[in-house]
């Protein structure tokens, strides 16, 4: 299997989606010809001259209306592939992805489907500020009718787009920044990877950890470290938030007895609570210990690096977070937002 | 024009008939929640979708029954619609705010106002790249004219010549909102200039004007040339809904524009050229109400969903 990054791996995936089926087109701010040849992170490089400007759609700056015009396209035969520059932008489209993309088919009584993925990037990447580094991945999660990927590596990336790609309703696909340029194997024909199989990264007995995209990262450098130890952890990549793979989660901490749950989303009503509150209520009698969450603080992120630092979670908070569980401590870097209103 | 004067008389009446029903309906605890008439305004729905083809696409609005109706939705299935029953078009899930019809490229009403300039937009880029012939029209209020969207979708539309025509209902209220308070433009049409594109305005008490102005902009996009803008001038004679006290409104104002009721003025000028007989007018009016009765008659007999298709068409 060639190794390639992340970026050329979800390259990969569309190209060899746009020549085996004419309906998908993409469409985005400066994905054509930006650069050295598409996006600026690279993942639509060289398609324009292999699909032509109609297909790689290059657009104004009108998130709003370019997303908008991605779900009528979709309802009358296309699978249009939208790329929002950065996820911070998402704030821009929030109407024809909630009350339209997700809404349209159960509204119409089964008639209308929208079969479009809508691709951004998630998460800080050192000095972006407030407005360029945040995590929204759980805003979707709780919008019935749009599924939520997570991907993580070059592989997972290239099959999951696949299937969103393939999927007949609307997927929020949210990439990460810092992961673009890591490098993984990619087989060479890339198989859909089917939503809702989360992916056991590393077998452990002593803790769970689930995690996502960095914190993924963090979780698999600390299980390795904590291995030197003896402790022996077990880190679980959900893959996709919706559907969610509470299954393998409960499986696993009914072996552990012990949950931490990483991610660089804002610690205030993320995710990491929705896993929580599955474990609590299906494996209770199991837990050995309270469930750890090691999230983002609840503040803007800021820019400078020593703050930034401060509020997205790195590799020691993730160790600290595994470490309070296997104490039994509770553990919170959610900050004083979260207590003194 | 074809000999089209009939029909568009046909059609306008059924329209009437059925919005002039609703406050029966709402009496009768057949229906709840919102459902907007758009009684006054039948003349601008009919001329429009008249001078389509039956396979061009329509996208609607909140005040939306007219261009269902107009596009050829069966009134039974509509009416089954709002009393939310089972065999509704959205199998009662989306009710009078979202009657959608795919079968007749009909892509629903939309309760968002301006949510429909994207989806409009959007299909005709669909069309354009998958090389059809088929265009789409986007009905909406003056009042949607001030959402961002306008300005990011026609904008985009006219950069990339799609086959779409954006047709605006002037029915001079958005809620109690006037376009003479809320408007920075005199014309309807300066908002289209604005984004390079030329709009014309249409009597839209006036359906002949209406179908003469839609078919010339409908060859225009369909041979290429690139979005339509069409400014509608017509008046919405009820209020926002049933219900609606109008205290922001003048009645004389009103009177002024039911002297230019659409189809009163397309009967005094058949029956003066002798194209129409009162009797033959009475029939048709009295075949118009029949319809919408037989089609509440039906409708009200179907049954309701059973609660477990709350989970149906579900999938995230």
């Amino acid at each position: 299997m060639p190794e390639m990054t992340y970026s050329a791996a979800l390259n990969k995936c569309i190209r060899e989606e746009m020549l085996e089926d004419d309906s998908v087109f993409v469409i985005g701010e400066d994905i054509a010809v930006w650069g050295d040849g598409g996006g600026v992170f690279g993942v639509t490089k060289g398609l324009v001259d292999e699909f032509g400007p109609a297909r790689i759609r290059d657009t104004p700056i009108s998130e709003e209306g370019f997303v908008s015009m991605a779900v009528g396209a979709a309802l009358v035969g296309s699978r249009p592939i939208v790329e929002i520059m950065y996820s911070d932008f998402l704030t821009l489209v929030m109407d024809p992805l909630v009350n339209q993309a997700a809404k349209l088919r159960y509204m119409f009584g089964g008639q209308a489907q929208v079969p479009l993925v809508l691709r951004t990037n998630l998460g800080a990447s050192g000095g972006k500020a407030a407005q360029h580094s945040q995590s929204f991945e759980t805003w979707f999660m709780h919008v019935p009718g749009l599924k939520v990927v997570v991907p993580t590596t070059p592989a997972d990336a290239a099959g999951l787009l696949k299937t969103a790609i393939r999927d007949n309703n609307p997927v929020i696909f949210l990439e990460h920044k810092m992961l673009y340029f890591t490098k993984g194997e990619v087989p060479d024909v890339i198989e859909p990877i089917p939503f809702g199989k989360a992916s056991i990264r590393r077998e452990g007995t002593d803790v769970t950890v689930v995690a996502t995209q960095t914190m993924l990262m963090h979780a698999l450098k600390a299980a390795e470290a904590f291995s030197e130890e003896g402790v022996s952890v077990e880190v679980i990549d959900p893959r996709t938030l919706v559907p969610l793979d509470m299954e393998t989660i409960i499986e696993s901490v009914r072996k552990t007895g012990r949950l931490v749950v990483a991610h660089e989303a804002v610690e205030r009503a993320g995710w990491a609570a929705e896993v929580g509150f599955h474990v609590s209520s299906q494996a209770f009698d199991y837990l050995d210990a309270p469930i750890v969450r090691v999230c983002a603080a609840n503040l803007p992120v800021p820019y400078t690096r020593d703050l930034e630092r401060e509020v997205i979670p790195d590799l020691n908070d993730v160790k600290e977070g595994i470490r309070a569980c296997l104490k039994g401590e509770t553990y919170s870097r959610g900050g004083r937002a979260d207590n003194e209103q | 024009m074809p000999d089209l004067k009939e029909q568009f008389l046909r059609t306008m009446l059924l329209i009437r008939a059925f919005d002039s029903n609703l406050p029966t309906l709402y009496n009768k605890g057949l229906i709840q929640g919102s459902s907007h008439a758009a009684i006054g305004q039948e003349a601008v729905a009919v001329g429009a979708v008249t001078a389509l083809e039956p396979g061009d696409f329509v996208t609607s609005t909140h005040r939306g029954h007219g261009h269902a109706i107009a596009k050829g939705a069966d009134l039974t299935r509509m009416t089954a619609e709002l009393l939310g029953r089972e065999v509704g078009f959205c199998r009662g899930k989306g009710g009078s705010m979202h009657i959608a019809d795919f079968g007749i490229n009909m892509l629903g009403a939309n309760g968002i106002v301006g949510g429909s300039f994207g989806i409009a937009a959007g299909a005709a880029l669909s069309l354009q790249l998958l090389k059809s012939d088929n265009i789409v029209l986007a009905f909406f209020g003056e009042g949607a004219l001030n959402q961002g969207s306008f300005l990011e979708v026609a904008n985009m539309a006219a950069i990339w010549k799609l086959p779409v025509i954006f047709l605006c209902e002037n029915n001079h209220y958005a809620m109690s909102a006037r376009p003479e308070d809320m408007l920075s433009v005199g014309a309807i049409t300066d908002r289209a200039k604005g984004v390079g594109i030329n709009g014309i305005e249409v009597d839209g008490m006036d359906v002949c004007h209406v179908y003469d102005a839609v078919h010339e902009a409908a060859a225009k996009a369909r041979a290429g040339e690139g979005p339509q803008f069409i400014a509608a001038e017509c008046y919405r004679f009820e209020g926002h809904f049933s219900g609606d006290a109008m205290g922001y409104r003048d009645s004389a104002e009103a009177d002024l524009w039911r002297e230019r009721d659409p189809i009163e003025q397309l009967k005094r000028g058949l029956l003066s050229t002798d194209q129409i007989t009162h009797e033959r007018f009475s029939e048709l009016e009295s075949a118009a109400k029949a319809h919408v009765e037989e089609a509440l008659a039906e409708a009200a007999e179907a049954p309701f969903p059973d609660s477990a298709q709350a989970w149906e068409d579900v999938y995230a």
